[in-house]
């Protein structure tokens, strides 16, 4: 049997973290907004059946870029984590903290001991009761690398310049159609096409709702927001 | 054997269901009364009456859905376990589960049928139909079969408003987990039959919802009164049967003090009817 060739476990690394980053890169990108009432998540997503934003508890969000197979994956798993969970203590002992730390853990296992790392990230929000306490906002990269993002974060294709544009245009407090608009302008920030309502995905975890606080936004209520209803 | 890896994820029919997994990965979880594989459970003689038992509650079909009612006592044996025991649960936005039987098993049932429907909802990003609904809950009662025989058992109602046919639907169930659908109205519980006799000369197609409430709160008041088990208005602590409605627009409660004023009205006419005012 051949030996097979050695490769330092520097280059694998960075092998594969460019690998992971290519197929990231190529998808498009989600915003996250803390607004007055709670948490706004925006994707650009053309697609009303395949979500990359989904409920996972009473006051916690997923969202998720990159391969669909592999982030869908994750959700479920997240689901599944707090259903469990919530069922066997009680629903207030469900915690995105918690989440985020298995998500951790799965993917950096995932990076180092399989072949293919996956190609995604993925972003665990939790609403808190009131406005002005903080909520949590859990950024997970594909090798497990765990970030604690404070009012915005964004993940996909164009991040970083998304991250920048936030940075000088964030707002506490802002109405949730301010906060719609904020997001989908920074999704066009690196792109020279508009957004119309039919491309996003939009959801929000809305602290004055009862119990589970998330809600998505249908077509109609967004092109209202979005101030292009007719 | 090279392909059964990805056959697996066609073959795995219960992802999107809590019991399953439950069953699959956290069999300790599952309620001991639900566990079909365990060895037959003896209770004690006597233990029997030492088990709370929650007695009446009933839905009735209206105009715009289903109303829901029960009373609030659990008893035990002789003796009242509880006097403000809820025994309508909220399933999911659209539907709602009355419980009768042994309370303990049936309020553990009561929250893993609601588990089950969000995470079903969560995983498939989709409802079940309320007849998927009803089915599952059946099916849930079966695994308690058991138990039911050892005194255990649990009987709930379930309904709920269906959006396909634009209307309330209630279910029934007895110990086998058997799916009986009534059109009008059902009672279920130590005071059903009272309650049912009651429905039965007061229900009308096409009622109002402040008429299906009363109609409602009749029935329950017809069964406390003939059945020891069953609590009435308890006017001195302040203490009124819990009354939801489901409608096209959700799950909704019905006020405390609007029960309430029923209630009273309802009691100040049969005094009235027995002694004169």
């Amino acid at each position: 049997m051949p030996l097979p060739y050695y490769v330092s476990p520097e280059q694998m690394m960075k092998d594969k973290a460019e690998y992971a980053r290519k197929g990231i890169a190529r998808g498009r990108s989600i915003v996250t907004l803390e607004y007055g009432d709670g948490i706004l998540l925006v994707a650009e997503n053309p697609s009303t059946l395949l979500h990359k934003i989904s409920e996972i508890y009473d006051r916690i969000a997923f969202a998720g870029v990159g391969k669909y197979n592999e982030f869908e994956n994750l959700r479920i798993a997240g689901i599944r984590h707090a259903d469990v969970k919530g069922f066997s203590y009680s629903r207030g002992d469900v915690t995105a903290k918690a989440l985020a730390n298995a998500y951790s853990q799965a993917l950096g296992n995932i990076f180092t001991q399989d072949i293919k790392p996956f190609e995604v990230e993925v972003l665990v929000a939790e609403v808190s009761d009131h406005n002005g306490s903080r909520s949590e906002i859990y950024h997970i990269l594909y090798d497990g690398t765990i970030e604690d993002e404070r009012n915005y974060a964004a993940m996909g294709g164009q991040a970083d310049e998304i991250r920048r544009f936030l940075k000088d245009h964030f707002q506490d407090t802002m109405t949730l159609d301010q906060a719609v608009q904020l997001g989908v302008r920074a999704l066009t920030v690196t792109q020279n096409k508009t957004l119309s309502e039919r491309d996003l995905e939009v959801a929000v975890l809305d602290r004055t709702k009862t119990r589970r606080k998330f809600r998505r936004l249908p077509v109609e209520a967004l092109s209202q927001l979005l101030g292009t209803a007719r | 054997m090279g392909d059964s890896r990805w056959q697996a994820s066609f073959n795995d029919y219960g992802n999107s269901s809590f019991l399953e997994l439950l069953r699959r990965d956290f069999p300790a979880l599952i309620p001991r009364a639900f566990q079909t594989s365990i060895e037959p459970m003896v209770i004690p003689s006597g233990a029997a009456a030492e088990i709370a038992h929650g007695t009446t509650v009933l839905a009735v079909r209206y105009r715009d859905g289903v109303i829901m009612a029960g009373d609030r006592q659990a008893t035990a044996g002789f003796q009242v376990a509880s006097r403000r025991i809820e025994k309508i649960f909220k399933s999911d936005e659209l539907s709602g589960v009355g419980i009768a039987g042994a309370a303990g098993p049936a309020m553990e049932m009561a929250k893993l049928f609601q588990t089950e429907l969000e995470h079903y909802e969560k995983v498939e990003g989709d409802n079940l139909s309320l007849e998927g609904k009803a089915n599952k809950l059946g099916q849930m009662i079966r695994m308690n079969l058991q138990a039911a025989m050892m005194g255990l058992a649990v009987v709930p109602i379930f309904a709920g408003f269906d959006e396909k046919a634009g209307l309330g639907r209630l279910f029934k169930y007895d110990i086998t987990g058997g799916r009986y659908e009534e059109t009008n109205y059902d009672a279920q519980g130590s005071g059903s039959k009272d309650a049912r006799d009651s429905l039965k000369k007061l229900w009308r197609r096409d009622m109002t919802r402040d008429e299906a409430l009363r109609v409602a709160l009749e029935a329950l008041v017809d069964a406390a009164d003939e059945d020891v088990g069953t609590g009435g208005p308890d006017l001195i602590r302040k203490i009124f049967p819990t009354v939801k409605t489901i409608t096209r627009s959700g799950f909704g409660d019905v006020a405390d003090d609007e029960v309430q004023r029923v209630c009273e009205a309802i009691l100040a006419d049969r005094t009235k009817a027995e002694v004169g005012s």
